[in-house]
C-alpha cells in the first residue's frame, strides 16, 4: 500500500466529485487552449494574407522636393524631375542579409506618352513579379509579350480600346493583349507593357522609376530589411508600407489582450470549482483522515494524498482540455478567419503548457483544502463520528 | 521505571465558568506485557483517558510516558511517528476504509513505512493469519461480518508489531459468541508480549484483563 494507491483508489471511489473537478478544469484548459490556438491561427492567417497582399517595401529615387498630390489629385507645381534608379543596381537587393525573405522585386519605369491626343502614363514592369506584387490583378485577355500592352480599365474606356485593338506609341504599333479589370487604384488609368518595351518607347534604357518589393512578413523584420536595402542602394529612398500591417496587428493585439483576460477568468472559475469540490471532499473524509492520523500518518502524508489525487485529475484534465481545445479551434477557426485552409497542427509545447497549467491550478486550488485536512485533530475527527 | 506511566493527568474542556473536567488528577503505571481493562460509566472519562494514552489528546496538565518517552513533549509530527511505532488502535466501530480490501486495510499503517511491497504484503498476511482471516484478504469490508471486521481492525492494529494495543470497546457491537472469540484473540496477543489497554463496559470482557482501572467522574477510583 502506498500513498499513490490510496489516492488512486479514492479517485475511483469518488467518481462524481472527480467528474466535477475534471469538468471544471477541462472547461478552463479547453477555453485557454482554444483561445491561444485561435489567436495563433488568426495571426498565421493574417501573415499569409499579408504575404499575398503584395508589395510591402517601395524603392523610389531620392528627392529633396515635396510632392503636391493628395488622394490622386495633383495640385501642380512639381515636375517629375528625379534622378532615376539604374536597373542593374537592383541586383544588389539580392545580396542583403535577409535576401531569403524577399519574394519578388518588381522594377517599374514610368513615362508620359500620347495616344490619340490623350496623355497617358505608360508603365513598364516585370510581369513575373507582378503576379506576386499585385495578386489581385485580373486581366481580361493575356499578359503582354513583346510589342504588346495591357490597358487599365479606365484607360480602355476613355481610349475606347479593347483586347485585340492596336495603338500607336511614339510611332510604334502595339497590340492590346488584355484589359485590366477595375482595381480601384491608379493602375486603372495606366498602360502597361513589358519593362524593356517601355524603356525603349520612353528612351529610358537601363533605368527604372521605382521598384516594389514583396517581403515574406511571417519571418522577416521589415524595418531591418528597409535599412539593409537602403544600405545596398544609397542613391534610392526605401520605404516600408506598414499602415495595413500595423492596423491589422493592432487589432489582433487587442483581441489577444481580451482573450487572455477571458482565459484568466475561466481559469479562476475552474480553480474555484476545484477549491469548493476539494473542500467538500475533505469534509466528507473527516473519518478517513482521522484514521490516517490515528495510525501514524503525518500531516505531510495527508497533504500528499490530496495533492496526488488533484495532480492525477488535473493532469488528465490538461490532456483532455488540450485535445478538446484543439477540436474546438478547428471548428471556431472557420468563423474567425475567411480562409478555409488554416491548419491547426498539434502543438506539443502548448499541450505541455496546458498540462502544467492544469496541474498547477489544481494543486494551488487544493492547497487550502489539503491544509485543512492536515490540520484535522485525529481525536476530534474520530470523536465527531 | 514502568513501561507506561501516567502522572496527575488532568483534562479540561472549555474556558472559565464553562470549564468541564473530563479527568482529574489520574495517575497509574502499567508494566510491559500487562492486559489492562478500563471501566466506568458512560461519560466517566474512559475514552478521554484512552485518547490521551493514544497520543491524540494532550492533557491539560500532567505527564504521560511510554518507554521513558514523555509523549506530550513531542512535536505533533513526532507524535504521529510515535503512534505508528508504539501504538495499535482498535476502534469500537472498526473504522475500516470501505474502498480498500481487507488486506489493504491491514497494510494501511505500513503505508509510510520503508519496506518493499512484498515485505508489506507478507506482514499483512501474517497479521491476518494471527486473526484467522487469511482467506478473506481480498474482500471488501462490506463483504465480511461484524466479528470479522473487528478481527481485521485488530490485524491492522498489530501489523507493524507495536508494543501497545489500545482498544476502545472492541466487542461493543458484537454478539456474545463473537465477543468471546475476539477476547481470546486479544489474550493470545497479550501472551505474546503485547501490552493491551482496553476500555470496556462488559464485565465478561473485563475478566480477560489482569488489572482494572475503574474511572468515575473523571477520577481513578479503583486500580487493581
Amino acid at each position: 500500500m502506498t500513498l499513490k494507491e490510496i489516492a488512486l483508489k479514492n479517485l475511483i471511489r469518488r467518481k462524481g466529485k472527480v467528474a466535477f473537478i475534471l469538468a471544471g478544469l477541462v472547461i478552463g484548459v479547453c477555453t485557454v487552449v482554444t483561445i491561444i490556438s485561435l489567436v495563433e491561427a488568426m495571426t498565421s492567417d493574417i501573415n499569409k494574407k499579408l504575404e499575398k497582399y503584395g508589395a510591402n517595401i517601395l524603392i523610389v529615387p531620392k528627392s529633396e522636393k515635396l510632392t503636391l498630390t493628395y488622394g490622386g489629385i495633383s495640385l501642380g507645381g512639381v515636375a517629375f524631375e528625379m534622378e532615376e534608379i539604374r536597373e542593374k543596381d537592383l541586383v544588389r537587393i539580392k545580396s542583403i542579409k535577409n535576401a531569403a525573405n524577399i519574394a519578388a522585386v518588381g522594377p517599374l519605369v514610368l513615362g508620359v506618352i500620347n495616344v490619340d491626343k490623350h496623355k497617358v502614363l505608360l508603365a513598364g514592369t516585370d510581369f513575373k513579379a507582378i503576379k506576386i506584387l499585385k495578386p489581385w490583378w485580373k486581366v481580361k485577355g493575356n499578359l503582354p509579350i513583346e510589342n504588346e500592352v495591357i490597358l487599365g480599365d479606365e484607360t480602355a474606356r476613355i481610349l475606347n480600346l479593347r483586347t485585340g485593338s492596336f495603338i500607336e506609341i511614339n510611332g510604334q504599333k502595339l497590340r492590346v493583349s488584355g484589359v485590366l479589370q477595375p482595381t480601384g487604384s491608379q493602375d486603372d488609368q495606366l498602360i502597361f507593357s513589358r519593362l524593356e518595351t517601355a524603356q525603349s518607347l520612353l528612351g529610358k534604357e537601363g533605368r527604372i522609376s521605382m521598384a516594389e518589393v514583396a517581403a515574406l512578413c511571417t519571418a522577416c523584420p521589415i524595418t531591418e530589411m528597409v535599412k539593409q536595402i537602403s544600405d545596398a542602394l544609397p542613391s534610392a529612398k526605401v520605404m516600408a508600407i506598414q499602415q495595413v500591417v500595423k492596423s491589422r496587428m493592432e487589432t489582433l493585439s487587442q483581441f489577444k489582450k481580451l482573450s487572455y483576460g477571458v482565459s484568466a477568468i475561466v481559469i479562476l472559475v475552474g480553480s474555484l470549482v476545484v477549491l469548493v469540490t476539494m473542500m467538500g471532499s475533505v469534509r466528507e473524509r473527516t473519518k478517513e483522515i482521522g484514521i490516517f492520523r490515528a495510525i501514524g500518518f503525518r500531516k505531510s502524508h495527508v497533504v500528499r494524498i490530496i495533492f496526488i489525487e488533484t495532480a492525477i485529475v488535473s493532469g488528465f484534465a490538461g490532456i483532455m482540455g488540450y485535445l478538446l481545445g484543439l477540436a474546438a479551434t478547428k471548428i471556431a477557426v472557420r468563423f474567425f478567419t475567411e480562409s478555409q485552409s488554416v491548419s491547426i497542427p498539434i502543438n506539443f509545447e502548448l499541450a505541455g503548457w496546458a498540462i502544467v497549467m492544469a496541474v498547477l491550478v489544481g494543486l494551488v486550488s487544493s492547497a487550502y483544502p489539503a491544509l485543512i485536512a492536515a490540520r484535522l485533530d485525529p481525536n476530534e475527527a474520530l470523536r465527531a463520528l | 521505571m514502568s513501561f507506561i506511566v501516567a502522572e496527575n493527568l488532568v483534562k479540561q474542556y472549555g474556558n472559565g465558568d464553562a470549564t468541564v473536567s473530563a479527568i482529574s488528577d489520574i495517575s497509574f503505571q502499567i508494566e510491559s506485557g500487562e492486559f489492562i481493562g478500563i471501566m466506568g460509566e458512560s461519560g466517566a472519562g474512559k475514552s478521554t483517558l484512552l485518547s490521551i494514552m493514544g497520543a491524540m489528546n494532550a492533557p491539560t496538565s500532567g505527564n504521560f510516558m511510554v518507554d521513558e518517552i514523555d509523549v506530550y513533549s513531542l512535536r505533533q509530527e513526532q507524535r504521529a511517528d510515535f503512534r505508528r511505532e508504539f501504538l495499535g488502535f482498535v476502534f469500537q466501530s472498526f473504522h475500516l476504509l470501505s474502498y480498500l480490501t481487507v488486506a489493504e486495510n491491514v497494510m494501511l499503517p505500513l503505508t509510510t513505512v520503508k519496506a518493499s511491497r512484498k515485505q508489506k504484503r507478507a506482514m499483512a498476511e501474517e497479521a491476518l493469519n494471527n486473526v484467522g482471516l487469511n482467506d478473506k484478504a481480498n474482500r471488501l469490508p462490506s463483504r465480511i461480518s461484524g466479528g470479522e471486521k473487528e478481527r481485521v481492525a485488530i490485524a491492522r492494529a498489530i501489523v507493524n508489531e507495536p508494543p501497545v494495543l489500545l482498544a476502545d470497546e472492541p466487542t461493543g457491537n458484537l454478539d456474545n459468541k463473537t465477543k468471546h472469540k475476539i477476547m481470546e484473540l486479544l489474550q493470545k496477543l497479550n501472551t505474546r508480549g503485547v501490552t493491551i489497554v482496553m476500555v470496556t463496559h462488559s464485565l465478561q470482557c473485563a475478566k480477560y484483563a489482569q488489572r482494572i482501572l475503574y474511572v468515575s467522574d473523571g477520577l481513578l477510583v479503583e486500580n487493581g
